[in-house]
């Protein structure tokens, strides 16, 4: 089930939470250049990170969809995209109030890598809107999959042409973590790893309300009489197997 | 122009920095608010949805005796 250890999950993701906010604000020194705005890279850099990462795993998950044809793994992989997306409004907002506290403008177009992180969200934006317009549930899985990995791929490639580029003016936490303090350092990967085990707590809840309307469906549908594989309306999210157990080893495919 | 922008910002003072970090930070937390929101929401629907899908079978035991009554009614001769 995809339920299975969301509490522990839950639990670990609270406490992270709580000693990263805890590292952040009691123990980080102030940064000797940007002072006490430096504060906000410690919430804005793990979001970009964790959603980027986010972006490929959706990828890798929907190569597995492509050669299993397994209508879980696009599930997993819409969830991935769809949670990714939500990061990246929120590195987004953070990112603007950050170059409005530094630079004294929202939004900056001759940063590389502002522009291109905002390229690879409208990219990611153009996701649910694709997936909508396809009605039969099994090519939207297949096209959403060819689009998850092809856009997948583009996000490393974007990232490296970005680095690779002359201008630096993008300040760098990541890159340069060997040369920040040991406390700036630990508050850095706490905040990291608080953020990533967010985003793997918000997939799994995702995930396992999405199986469970599935399975409320289903049982609709054979408590009522209708058939199994009755044509559901348009929607972007996947079609899950009727009735089939998340973690079941025969692969639901789905119903077209 | 990024560069001299960058060169000519001073590190803020607390009080004006302070918003801006605090800015930042709500922004997090609504937006997992809202996540939540919406979560309670779909949990809300499917609850409703299995009270309907529980009182089904109720419906149906109910009904049964009674079309039972009348098809034993119909095909009794007068």
């Amino acid at each position: 089930m995809y339920g299975k250890g969301l509490r522990t999950l839950s639990i670990a993701t609270v406490i992270a939470m709580a000693l990263a906010l805890g590292l952040v604000f009691f123990y980080a020194p102030l940064e000797a250049e940007q002072g006490f705005l430096q504060k906000i890279f410690y919430v804005h850099v793990p979001l970009a990170i964790v959603a980027l990462c986010g972006f490929v795993i959706g990828g890798l998950l929907a190569i597995q969809h492509l050669r299993t044809r397994d209508s879980r793994w696009d599930m997993r992989s819409y969830v991935a995209i769809h949670m990714s997306l939500i990061f990246a409004v929120a590195t987004l907002i953070t990112g603007s109030i950050w170059a409005r506290a530094s630079w004294g403008h929202w939004w900056v177009w001759n940063e590389p890598t502002l522009v291109s992180f905002l390229i690879v969200f409208l990219l990611y934006a153009t996701y649910q809107p694709l997936r909508f317009a396809i009605e039969d549930p099994e090519r939207q899985a297949r096209y959403a999959s060819v689009f998850a990995v092809t856009a997948g791929a583009f996000v490393p490639l974007n990232f490296i042409a970005v680095r690779l580029s002359t201008a630096y003016l993008h300040p760098r936490v990541l890159g340069s973590t060997s040369n920040l303090p040991g406390s700036m350092a630990l508050t850095f990967l706490v905040s990291l790893i608080a953020m990533a085990l967010l985003y793997a707590t918000l997939c799994k809840y995702e995930l396992t309300a999405k199986h469970t309307r599935a399975q409320v469906r289903a049982l609709r549908r054979r408590l009522s009489g209708g058939e199994p594989g009755a044509r559901r309306s348009r929607s972007a999210a996947p079609t899950l197997p009727a009735g089939a157990p998340a973690g079941a080893a025969s692969a639901g495919r789905t119903a077209a | 122009m990024g560069i001299s922008i960058l060169a000519d910002t001073p590190a803020l003072p607390l009080h004006e920095a302070g918003k801006y970090v605090a800015g930042a930070y709500v922004v997090l937390f609504v937006i997992l608010l809202i996540y939540v929101a919406i979560m309670a929401l779909r949990l809300s629907r499917i609850e409703r949805e299995l009270g309907e899908l529980l009182e089904l079978p109720e419906q149906n035991t109910q009904e049964e005796p009674a079309a039972l009554g009348r098809s034993e009614r119909e095909s009794t001769p007068a």
